[in-house]
């Protein structure tokens, strides 16, 4: 017994490091229903989110300004020109894998381009847009 | 002999700081994750230890971005750069451009006499955007290697050519 109770431990703790897309997707959207039930992810509504321009900051005022309008591909940070590599999980498996570095990016770059958090909502929308092949 | 381990002991800082863009082999791995994001992990011999406090104190008006981390991260960095950072006398201090910004590794002594040759005309090429680009002409500068052979100007022309 103790030994099960040891390796479910295990278990749960690689869990709450590791993760797929779709975990996370259902995280965000379990979060966003309690805010408002029914909500649905949307990959058109986070495709929308991606290219709209906020008036935050005038160096980068979407995330394509640092991701390209085409998240498959490679981008290049607007300020530094420090390559990035693809955010969409579709072309960089290592995408939307780490839930803490996930937080940590949403977290940052959302104050940086709209000027404030991005809801569970938008978060959710923005992954389903990326794992729909987004701007393929 | 005496004599000969004070020589060494004397002589052995000078060699460390030979190359103060050498990224040194400890780093916290912290370091590369957090302060090599957005921009090339910068060595940190290029600074001296009271200008990368000032940095590491003014992470959330980090030249335009908030770059805050949690303290035990910030911490832990901020001990790694203060712990390898360059000499004050020898570089100078980093003196920002604008009023009320923390210091700039661009605008040291030092960084500004190493790159007096470099022209107006690429510095300002689009491809660079930033004097702290380091990688838009030290073509290993992700690698944390700047040796003179790497240089490859933005105009496509080899540094020593």
């Amino acid at each position: 017994m103790k030994r099960i109770v040891f390796v479910i431990a295990c278990a749960s703790s690689l869990s709450a490091s590791a993760a797929t897309p779709a975990e996370l997707l259902a995280q965000y959207q379990a979060e966003a229903t309690k805010a408002s039930s029914g909500f649905v992810p949307s990959a058109q509504r986070g495709g929308a989110f991606y290219v709209r321009h906020f008036s935050a900051n005038a160096k980068m005022p979407a995330c394509t300004s640092c991701h390209t309008d085409r998240p498959v591909q490679p981008g290049r940070h607007v300020v530094t020109d420090k390559p990035i590599k693809p955010l969409s999980p579709v072309a960089n498996p290592e995408r939307f894998t780490d839930p803490a570095k996930v937080e940590k990016w949403f977290k940052r770059n959302c104050t940086e381009v709209t000027g404030r958090e991005c809801t569970p909502a938008e978060k959710a929308d923005v992954i389903a847009f990326l794992l729909d092949g987004g701007g393929q | 002999m005496k004599k000969t381990l004070i020589l060494i002991a004397w002589l052995a800082p000078l060699a460390a700081q030979a190359d103060k863009a050498r990224m040194p082999t400890d780093a916290p791995p912290a370091f590369q994750s957090e302060c090599g994001s957005c921009h090339v992990a910068f060595p940190p011999g290029l600074m001296s230890a009271e200008d990368w406090r000032q940095v590491m104190q003014r992470l959330d008006e980090h030249y335009g971005d908030n770059a805050s981390l949690d303290e035990p991260t910030r911490r832990t960095i901020e001990a790694f750069l203060v712990r390898t950072a360059g000499p004050l006398l020898k570089l100078g201090a980093g003196a920002p451009a604008r009023a009320g910004e923390p210091p700039r590794l661009t605008r040291t002594r030092w960084f500004q006499r190493e790159h007096r040759e470099v022209a107006a005309a690429d510095w300002n090429h689009p491809k660079v955007k930033s004097p702290a680009n380091c990688a838009a002409c030290h073509t290993r500068a992700a690698q944390g290697s700047y040796r003179e052979s790497e240089i490859v100007l933005p105009s496509g022309r080899r540094w020593e050519d």
